[in-house]
């Protein structure tokens, strides 16, 4: 088929300018010592997820507002009144989920296979990094609707950075803009979710797949991961065709999850509710239960230096563990290390739902949460009042209201707007005030300028009376 | 020209039949032994190739119609809320022939926020003594017309359009009369139900 369409004219014309053959090959054609098989489709079902966060992120924000006044009306908007609305963001929320899933296989794989041995140290530390800005995704996106958990949750996430030595309360600072949560913390989230972490996470995907492909597949783990002697055999067709099977199985499973199971929105962040009890996503139990053991002093070692030392080991396994043996059970220290912190994680998190479950008080309080959360489900769509401010503000004096009348009963409004708050005919009044003092605005609504006549403004014909009463009105318009 | 026209399309660059083959050779590790290279006119890869393009193509299509709706979900909503607006008991229009100018507030759906705004309409005695309601703004440009009490006519402020105390147009720029409102009675009072017209044209065309 290739073959066919690369004699084509216009193709040899296309690959003299683009070298597009080349890449082809060059993205097809890789070996793969030992065959294709089902164990090598996480990576590419990682990039599948990304594709589909981004397409479905991008959506979301076609409606979202990064505002704490607007943020969860738009979410509300997007879950209850916009066609498809709940599904897509069900699809990012449920995909945010897939997204840690299959990163935690894949890292966990390279692990146990020893895929990260001959050659591959920096393959595995651009590894690390995407596994750390996924999480920091995760956390970003948390905060975004707004509503009742996200707020408390990420109030809770962004006190664990205050906790760093030193500069804690200036992380804290900084994540937050300012010492409290508000409007400036989901900027900064919004920032962070949709340019920075994505931008970086970009370069990254693009160095990991380029490292990759440089070391070449380290193939089964009975495979010498620096010159393979098995049978190799080509990326395309046999191992395209497993990524594609398990890339429409993940993408439908979310698909299918979405449609049938929405993921809902709680009421409004309140954020002088003392009683709300805030749970992380699940991914995050069991480390959310971690930080429950480590209070005051202590705090450090379990926030800050346990985590620390596990990332560094993290970082340094490819150059501390450097014999070429991939077999998990000629690994007896690697493979127990793997499978203790495996267990630590799941016991954790089932300690934290556990816990939950059996003292009553807590166990009342997230179930009224989970009720508050099915009401406002329930409750339809209520949109912002917005109007011209004036309408919504301090009652106008007396003389005011009556100028407004003789605003109005003259077509000032006509172009000037409601209100004064101008339209594209003239220009808006508020603040007109701080222009002309009371002799300077009757002066100047007898005798326009130029500019104003040229604007096609007329001379004010009125009575002194309604005058006054006219530019007392003005002066009500800051 | 023709000559050189030639030379850039063709391949000038050494005959190099089988670019692929020789890539394969290079290989940065692990060669393709050529008994396991399954060949490019093989029936089998042909056929993945066009099972796996069909099937992106169908996973992407399915997954685009929720995109696509979702996308175009403004476009099915009706922004205006045409409910009815009360203006008073009618009496307070009849036992004049001078045109009421009334403010009405009107309730439009801007996406996820209501938008209230205030638009000010004339309530009207015609010839024959029935009610009617025109919109102030003006069909030429769309400023507010004022009613000229001394002149007993209405005029646009911005370009002079003239109209006569039922909108009909005497003089200047606007190309028709003023717009009349749709309006009804109930239990004695007169309801209008506000709508935006398009100007400049010289028939009335609702906007949505």
């Amino acid at each position: 088929m290739r073959h066919e369409l690369q004699n084509t004219r216009f193709m040899r014309w296309l690959d003299q300018r683009t070298g597009i053959w080349h890449m082809t090959h060059e993205a097809l054609d890789e070996p793969i010592p030992g065959g294709a098989r089902w164990a090598y489709v996480f990576g590419s079902g990682l990039l599948y997820i990304l594709l589909s966060q981004i397409v479905t992120g991008v959506f979301l924000a076609m409606y979202y507002v990064a505002s704490a006044d607007h943020a969860h009306t738009t979410v509300e908007y997007i879950t209850k009144q916009v066609t498809a609305g709940s599904f897509i963001r069900s699809l990012h929320m449920y995909g945010s989920s897939a997204m840690v899933v299959t990163l935690l296989v894949h890292l966990g794989q390279t692990y146990f296979f020893g895929s990260y041995k001959g050659r591959r140290e920096i393959l595995w530390m651009s590894g690390l990094i995407l596994f750390s800005l996924v999480i920091g995704m995760a956390f970003t996106g948390y905060l975004l609707p707004w509503d009742q958990k996200a707020y408390f949750a990420t109030a809770v996430g962004t006190n664990i950075a205050g906790e760093v030595p030193l500069i804690g309360d200036w992380l804290k600072a900084l994540m937050r803009g300012g010492t409290e949560m508000g409007t400036l913390t989901l900027s900064r989230f919004f920032v962070a979710h949709v340019f920075l972490i994505p931008g970086t996470i970009f370069l990254f995907v693009g160095t990991h797949i380029y490292l990759f492909r440089k070391a070449g597949s380290a193939g089964p783990i009975n495979e010498d991961p620096i010159t393979p002697k098995q049978k190799p055999e080509q990326f395309y067709p046999k191992q395209v065709l497993m990524d594609f099977v398990f890339a429409t199985i993940l993408i439908g499973t979310l698909g299918l999850l979405s449609y049938l199971s929405p993921v809902e929105l709680g009421p409004k962040a309140n954020p002088s509710d003392t009683q709300f009890l805030p749970r992380p996503e699940w991914y995050y139990l069991p480390i959310f239960q971690w930080l429950k053991y480590w209070a005051g002093a202590w705090a450090v070692i379990g926030i800050v230096v346990i985590p620390g030392v596990v990332a560094a080991l993290l970082v340094a396994l490819p150059f501390m563990d450097r014999k070429l043996e991939r077999r998990p059970w000629k690994r007896p220290v690697a493979s127990f290390s793997f499978a203790i912190v495996l267990c630590g994680l799941i016991f954790l998190g089932w300690q934290s739902g556990h816990e939950d479950s059996t003292d009553p008080a807590v166990a009342k309080q997230l179930v009224k949460q989970t009720e508050e959360t099915e009401t406002f489900m329930n409750t339809k769509f209520q949109p912002e009042m917005m109007g011209s401010p004036l309408l919504i503000a301090a009652p106008l004096s007396p003389e005011a209201a009556k100028g407004k009348k003789v605003f109005v009963d003259n077509s000032c409004d006509g172009c000037h707007g409601d209100n004064g708050q101008g339209t594209e005919n003239g220009p808006k009044l508020i603040g007109v005030s701080l222009k002309f003092d009371h002799d300077e605005m009757v002066k100047v609504l007898h005798n326009p300028t130029k500019k104003m006549r040229d604007g096609n403004m007329d001379p004010v014909d009125i009575s002194d009376e309604d005058m006054n009463l006219l530019i007392s009105y003005l002066n009500s318009l800051k | 020209m023709q000559d050189n026209l030639k030379e850039m399309t063709e391949d000038v660059l050494p005959a190099n039949p089988d670019r692929s083959a020789t890539h394969t050779m290079n290989a940065p590790h692990g060669d393709v032994h050529p008994a396991h290279y399954v060949g490019p006119h093989s029936g089998r890869r042909k056929f993945l190739g066009w099972f796996l393009g069909a099937g992106t193509l169908s996973v992407a299509g399915v997954l685009s119609i929720p995109l696509i709706r979702y996308a175009l979900d403004p476009l099915t909503r009706t922004t205006t809320q045409t409910d009815w607006t009360d203006l008073g008991p009618e009496s307070d229009f009849t036992e004049t022939s001078i045109p009421q100018k009334r403010t009405i507030s009107i309730t439009q759906m801007d996406g996820w926020r209501k938008v209230i705004s205030e638009k000010p309409v004339y309530v009207v005695k015609k010839a024959d003594g029935k009610l009617t309601v025109m919109t102030s703004v003006c069909p030429h440009l769309g400023c507010s017309v004022k009613w000229v009490d001394g002149d007993n006519h209405f005029k646009c402020p911005c370009h002079n359009g003239i109209f006569t105390p039922t909108g009909t147009l005497v003089s200047g720029p606007p190309p028709r009369n003023m717009d009349e409102l749709e309006s009804r009675i109930v239990d004695g009072h007169i309801q209008v139900r506000y709508q935006s017209f398009r100007q400049l044209v010289t028939a009335k065309e609702v906007l949505a």
